[in-house]
């Protein structure tokens, strides 16, 4: 990935592919069609600059501005005929800077920018920077706050995964599950609003706690929701999981290899759809997780297929973290004694989150001023989105759409 | 000389109206030009009226209203619409052939207009009977790609250069299917005493009339095989999800219509509605029955005649009633107050027709020459021929509501190597069997 200049376009040879035996290819049920077309020989990895009959390639901008790339990524794709040769991702169209900005805020100031990265899920951004600064004051939430933080995570992730099956649904072609799943995300939001007033940029909680008391009604309102989306959940699965054009759609679609993904450093739903079982609310505990029942579900062909299975199998591992943490709700202080002015000692920290689409880590170097010397931020749709080139090469047009929208990528999270 | 031309005049007008045949077997100019230009009328306000129904129908099934805005319940908004579109910048882009450009949405209309000739709406309700008019309209409709790889081509860009190949080579295969179902429909017809079948499309309903059976359950279940494979082949045919591939906004922002805008793009809706409704008519006419109303055999005499002719008037009854119910749901807020009364005068004008419907199936009742007999006759064949073809309209919009897109070569693959051999397959066993009854 680059910066966007005038360039890029006419060069795109260093698109070179690297010779990756075990590609999507052999998995594809395409193979017997295409293989004929370059003539048995996968000449698609080996050697990516050779096109069919020797026909002219064709370099297509999809983006900044297509309906597909859900926001303003631009990618660069060199075509022969519909198949894919080779791909780039042109970034930084919605670059704000927010990683300087943080050098010139104080801690608190910048709690509320966190959440206009990945805006789809930002009460986990908020959770990844609160406890990343709390480790960094070596101070600990209080276990209700903790418990709330959990909760509203929680709704944040299947109210995430909504969104992207809705839109996911729309890339292939399916209109409605959109408006079944934005229905049902406003009762989550509907939640958020009645919590602390804001429905998406929600800055829910604060360093050392949350700053709003639960309001009354929350807990039933919270396990009404539980009793309202799960049938829903089943809708949308009705709609698309057996159904054969969605099946012959996602299956063996963007493969990529359990090998290939930890190479890439991919993590999330997309990671865990490929078989390996990572998921940082087991592996590293944060918040209360370590304290509810759940499971990790995971994929095996690390398709498209598995991804979206994946991501429904979370949605209700998700419901049964909140109905566990809404019944076990303890009493006590929602906020940590923490100094009115947060002035962290001399230190680096690194913590990270499991969000919706992978491991949020924020590195946040301190100087012993009220503000961070430097805050990094490891967002997962900016690393995932990697593993587009790789998962995309040989396809077809139509699948750098689906592919797209199986990653998982917000714009504000990639550019920040 | 005006004298002998007031006196001709009339009678040349007059000539047809008794005849039982269509105005170009008869040889009337003038009434095939009256029927053309009531057929182009028709199918712009069946395009219109389509075109608020799909975004009514469509909203309701992604729980949301539609148009509820320009006219109650969104009813002025294709009107809306269509003058918006009319008074849009035409915009053809610098580097596009300015002619080309300017051609491809007229090449698609035309098309898409051109089959309506030989539609029959009833044994004489269509301006030509021609003998080969199912060879006719399955060569006309397919012109229709024409405009669509040409639109594509001239405009000079890639993504509507993806959507125009796509679209030929879509249309192009599902075409072989399309026409191998359509020739095993035809076998059928010529299971009568001269053991000779025929082309042309009145004739196809006359052979379902004699019959008595519709061909999609002839020889059960060859007929429904060979319309259930009609049936994905015309929406591949027209472009329509889930093989609007063409199209595949996600994909192609708008494949090839990209470039257009205002009233050329309307041109192309326009086209792609009324290929919409002719490629349902010819359903109709291969295997629906066309214009015969529903157990011809079943419920035949007159009074069974009469019920089933009091369906037109019941219809817009209905229609007028929801109307009124709508008028009365209307909030009694003064904001609705001119929604309120234009629902209410549109129900009362649907309550208007169907009251005239129903005093022709009354008054026409009788099986004379009378001219009520005729006009009850008339309206009953071109009510059933529309409400078979409302289905198909329906079902297009359903499929589009439900259904993910194919991608381009599991669309190939579905055309060439599952489509083609069973219509092959129906096609020769229906072959036999023919030969075997007969």
């Amino acid at each position: 990935m680059s910066a966007p200049t005038g360039e890029d376009t006419k060069n795109i040879s260093h698109l070179a592919a690297p010779n990756r035996e075990n590609s999507n290819r052999e998995n594809s049920d395409r193979g017997e069609t295409e293989g004929k077309n370059v003539g048995g020989n996968d000449l698609t990895f080996a050697n990516p600059d050779k096109t069919y009959l020797d026909s002219n390639e064709l370099i297509i901008n999809m983006g900044p501005q297509h309906p597909a790339t859900h926001g303003v990524l631009r990618v660069i794709l060199k075509l022969d005929g519909e198949k894919v040769l080779g791909t780039e991702c042109i970034i930084g169209y919605l670059h704000r800077g927010v990683e300087k900005i943080a050098e010139n805020r104080t801690y608190t100031m910048f709690n509320p920018y966190v959440d206009r990265m990945d805006y789809v899920a930002a009460v986990s951004n908020g959770l990844g920077y609160c406890e990343a600064v709390e480790k960094l004051l070596n101070v600990e939430a209080t276990p209700r706050a903790k418990y709330i933080r959990v909760i509203l995570t929680e709704l944040n992730r299947i109210a995430s995964h909504q969104l992207w099956l809705g839109t996911h649904a729309l890339d292939i072609g399916a209109m409605t599950p959109l408006f079944y799943t934005f229905r049902d995300r406003e009762e989550i939001l509907k939640i958020f609003e009645k919590y602390c007033g804001a429905r998406l940029t929600t800055h829910a909680f604060r360093i050392g706690g949350c700053q709003y008391e639960t309001y009354a009604g929350f807990e039933k309102e919270v396990k009404n929701f539980l009793i309202f989306v799960a049938p829903k959940i089943n809708e949308y699965e009705t709609l698309l999981t057996t159904n054969r054009i969605w099946m012959e759609r996602t299956k063996n679609v963007g493969v990529i290899s359990a090998a290939d993904a930890i190479a890439l450093g991919v993590t999330g739903p997309v990671l865990r759809a490929s078989g390996v079982k990572w998921d940082l609310r087991k592996a590293q505990p944060y918040a209360a997780y370590s304290e509810f029942d759940f499971e990790i579900p995971v994929g095996t062909n690390g398709d498209t297929y598995d991804r979206y299975l994946v991501r429904m199998a979370e949605m209700r591992q998700s419901l049964r973290i909140i109905e566990q943490a809404v019944n076990g709700i303890p009493e006590g202080p929602i906020m940590a004694k923490v100094p009115k002015v947060i002035k962290p000692p001399v230190g680096e920290i690194y913590h990270s989150i499991e969000s919706p689409k992978g491991e949020l880590g924020y590195f946040i170097v301190s100087d012993g001023s009220t503000q961070p010397y430097r805050l990094r931020v490891r967002p997962p749709s900016f690393v995932n989105l990697q593993a587009l080139d790789v998962m995309v090469r040989g396809l077809l047009v139509a699948d750098v759409v689906a592919v797209i929208g199986t990653i998982d990528i917000v714009l504000g999270e990639v550019d920040r | 000389m005006p004298n002998m031309i007031a006196i001709w005049m009339p009678n040349f007008i007059m000539s047809y109206l008794g005849s039982t045949v269509t105005p170009g077997e008869a040889g009337s100019q003038f009434w095939a030009l009256i029927y053309v230009l009531i057929i182009f009328a028709g199918v712009s306000v069946a395009v219109m009226s389509m075109n608020w129904l799909e975004r009514k129908a469509l909203a309701h099934f992604q729980i949301r209203l539609g148009p509820m805005r320009v006219g109650p319940h969104g009813l002025l908004q294709p009107i809306a619409d269509a003058l918006k579109l009319m008074l849009k910048e035409d915009i053809i882009p610098t580097e596009a052939d300015q002619f080309v450009f300017w051609i491809a949405p007229l090449i698609g209309l035309l098309a898409a207009f051109t089959v309506y000739t030989v539609i029959p709406f009833g044994p004489s309700q269509a301006v030509s009977d021609m003998n080969i008019g199912i060879l006719f309209m399955l060569g006309v409709s397919s012109l229709g790609v024409l405009g669509v790889v040409v639109a594509g081509w001239a405009s000079n860009s890639h993504y509507p250069l993806i959507g125009a190949l796509r679209s030929s080579a879509q249309m192009v295969s599902y075409e072989v299917a399309m026409g191998l179902a359509v020739v095993s429909a035809i076998l059928m017809t010529s299971l009568n005493e001269k053991g000779t079948g025929t082309l042309s499309m009145i004739g196809i309903v006359r052979a379902q009339e004699q019959q008595g059976i519709w061909f999609i359950f002839k020889f059960f279940p060859l007929g429904l095989i060979a319309f259930i494979i009609f049936a994905i082949a015309m929406i591949a045919e027209t472009n329509r999800a889930p093989f609007d591939m063409a199209e595949a906004e996600s994909e192609l922002t708008a494949g090839y219509h990209t470039e257009y805008s205002g009233l050329r793009w309307s041109l192309f809706m326009l086209a792609e509605y009324a290929a919409m409704i002719a490629v349902s008519s010819i359903a109709v006419t291969l295997w629906l029955g066309g214009w015969m109303r529903p157990f011809v055999r079943l419920l035949h005499g007159p009074s069974w005649d009469f019920i089933f002719s009091l369906f037109p008037g019941l219809t817009f009854l209905g229609l007028a009633a929801i109307a009124f119910v709508g008028v009365l749901r209307m909030p009694a807020h003064s904001f609705f107050k001119i929604q309120k009364i234009g629902l209410a005068a549109f129900g009362g004008l649907l309550g208007f027709i169907a009251l005239m419907l129903l005093v022709i199936a009354i008054a026409g009742r009788s099986e004379d020459a009378s001219i009520g007999s005729r006009l009850n006759e008339s309206i009953g064949y071109i009510y059933w021929f529309l409400l078979k073809v409302a289905v198909f309209m329906y079902l297009f919009i359903w499929y589009r509501a439900t259904w993910p897109r194919y991608r381009f070569d599991q669309l190939m693959r579905v055309g060439w190597k599952v489509l083609l051999p069973i219509s092959l397959a129906v096609l020769i066993v229906t072959a036999i069997v023919g030969v075997l009854v007969a």
